[in-house]
């Protein structure tokens, strides 16, 4: 599915990523734990295209094709999905709007016939119901005026509505309570297949509890300086980053 | 010292130029070197206006002439009012409405230009009280016309008055409303949207004078202006001394989607009098890269990405408008422009 070689990349010049290397395999979930700073964001922005992150050496791919020489639209269109750590206000834009155009923008670049009207709102429907996410919200202006947790909740209904295959979650736990992470996270359990893999970025180790990963790598200075079996996520929250800060 | 003045006499003196301090970005005297002559009478066909289809009642000034809009006290009417150009002449118009007590009107405007032309119009609207006017204005002119509209607007207490100036832009381009408010509960709202390409022109001038106590304006003016256009916005509202309880809001938010456009924005309160609420806001700006990736992110490519949000940026002004099925049309004019 993704693998990642050899990734360096810098923001506004300066060098965050710097070396990194990382595969994930079709119906994995693998975490990235790491301190603040070392490039977990930068990480998610490279493989997703966003203006102002520059590779300068090596690559990544998405079942083997280049992603990195994509347009950030036509990787979405491939199957890659952010789960954004800050989600955008989009003023003016219905909800529903916003996530049919993407939907239909994804279907037409894949040469795929546009959703009908109706069957794209029963999919909604049935989509937040699941998601306890009141069918009205859908029809306000995306994110905009909704809480922190509304916000992340939007997130994971849009993830489910263009059901990608490379999912990316960006400390999807910041700023959820209890409830709405035991909510969140089965949304995105719902969505495990043997046909898509997701990358979990994450501070801490709770989120981990309730999307149990494969894999967890260790993110320090730019590189992967530990990679392990669950139990690694444990150790961290025991023990801190300290010795991977030291590592990098 | 008029534009009127100017095209009767055809002394290019009398044109406003930038000494004059409410015309220093528009400047007529520096651009016009000559006036042409005078229009002639136009004795064609003429292509269908932009809102033929919603009215039933029609006036149309075609290079020049003189129109006259009744409504009587109580009555209800929807009247479509062309001012339109035709070849390269210079000509002035004007128009004079009348709203007895009571009555309602729709008035769906619209300047059409179609080649190098110097004209101008001059409306004069009275609304009596208890009177409702919503003016939509479509100036869609060509990109040689100089095109000047110049109304005066005076209102009657419990009067509404809704205005919605929607704008692309010509070699000059110039919409200016003066309204007096006497309060006594009469409202006015005062929007505008401008979407101007290439080297277009357009400036958006309104003056509201709060004449009295307990009156209400509302302001909302966007604009887009890419390439190496230029957009003007002059706001003023003066709230004259014992016009107290008077609650004005204006606000102007302008999207610059090149490095050689241009917004020159002026908004101005005067306030001489007391326990007034008032307030403004003012920005001019690029873009959102940050939503825009975020929309890219989804999947939506750049262009389409782009038109989604300017559209729904000049969507909060669109639907201010009353009449719904102006309100159609706008949204769609718009929406052609934004797409490109």
């Amino acid at each position: 599915m993704l693998s990642v070689s050899n990734l360096h990349a810098t923001v506004d010049g300066k060098p965050i990523l710097k070396g990194l290397t990382l595969d994930v395999p079709a119906g994995e979930v693998h975490a990235i734990m790491g301190p603040n700073g070392a490039g977990k964001s930068t990480l998610s922005y490279v493989l997703t295209g966003r203006q102002g992150y520059d590779v300068t050496e090596g690559g990544a791919t998405l079942d083997g094709e280049d992603l990195l020489a994509l347009e950030a639209n036509e990787r979405a269109a491939k199957g890659v999905f952010l789960s954004f750590q800050y989600p955008l206000e989009i003023p003016g834009v219905p909800a529903l709007t916003f996530i049919r155009t993407a939907l239909n923008a994804q279907k037409k670049s894949r040469g795929e016939p546009e959703i009908t009207a109706p069957a794209f709102l029963k999919l909604a429907r049935e989509k937040a119901a699941a998601l306890k996410i009141d069918f009205e919200m859908l029809k306000r202006a995306l994110n905009v005026g909704f809480s922190g947790g509304e916000k992340k909740r939007m997130e994971i209904f849009q993830m489910a509505m263009l059901s990608p295959r490379f999912l990316i979650l960006d400390e999807t736990d910041s700023g959820l309570d209890i409830d709405a992470l035991r909510i969140v996270s089965e949304g995105v359990n719902a969505m495990r297949s043997p046909d898509r893999a997701m990358l979990v970025i994450t501070h801490y180790q709770r989120l981990l509890d309730y999307i149990k990963p494969d894999r967890v790598h260790v993110l320090a200075g730019g590189r992967i300086v530990a990679s392990g079996g669950p139990e690694l996520a444990l150790e961290l929250e025991r023990d801190g980053y300290d010795r991977y800060a030291k590592a990098a | 010292m008029s534009v009127a003045a100017a095209i009767r006499t055809r002394d290019v003196g009398e044109l406003p130029s930038r000494r004059d301090e409410d015309w220093r970005w528009t400047d007529l005297r520096g651009l016009i070197r000559v006036l042409p002559d005078a229009s002639e009478a136009f004795t064609g066909t003429l292509s269908p206006g932009p809102f033929d289809r919603l009215a039933a009642d029609h006036h149309v000034l075609v290079n020049g002439g003189d129109a006259r809009i009744d409504v009587a006290a109580g009555k209800k009417t929807l009247v479509a009012l062309r001012l339109v150009s035709r070849g390269v002449g210079a000509h002035a118009s004007r128009v004079t409405i009348n709203l007895g007590a009571g009555a309602r009107l729709r008035l769906l405007e619209s300047y059409e230009s179609d080649g190098a032309s110097v004209c101008q119009t001059a409306l004069t609207i009275t609304l009596a009280e208890g009177a409702a006017l919503e003016r939509i204005v479509l100036a869609q002119d060509h990109e040689d016309a100089v095109s000047v509209s110049q109304a005066e607007v005076r209102l009657s207490p419990t009067a509404d008055f809704g205005q919605t100036i929607v704008a692309s832009g010509a070699r000059r381009q110039r919409l200016e409303t003066r309204v007096v408010h006497p309060g006594g509960r009469a409202s006015a709202r005062m929007d505008g949207v401008y979407l101007v390409a290439d080297k277009r022109h357009t400036d958006h001038t309104t003056v509201v004078t709060h004449e009295g106590v307990d009156g209400t304006t509302s302001q909302l003016i966007k604009g887009v202006a890419r390439d190496q256009a230029r957009a003007v916005f002059q706001g003023k509202i003066i709230v004259s001394e014992g016009a107290d309880r008077t609650d004005a809001r204006m606000g102007h938010h302008a999207l610059i989607l090149s490095d050689r456009a241009e917004v020159d924005a002026k908004p101005e309160l005067e306030i001489y009098a007391d326990d007034v609420s008032c307030a403004h806001g003012n920005t001019v700006g690029a873009m959102d890269e940050d939503a825009l990736f975020y929309a890219r992110q989804r999947g939506i490519p750049e262009p389409e990405a782009r038109a989604m949000l300017t559209e729904a940026f000049i969507g909060q002004v669109i639907d201010r408008i009353w009449f719904e099925d102006a309100r159609k049309v706008v949204r769609k004019w718009a929406a052609e422009r934004l797409r490109v």
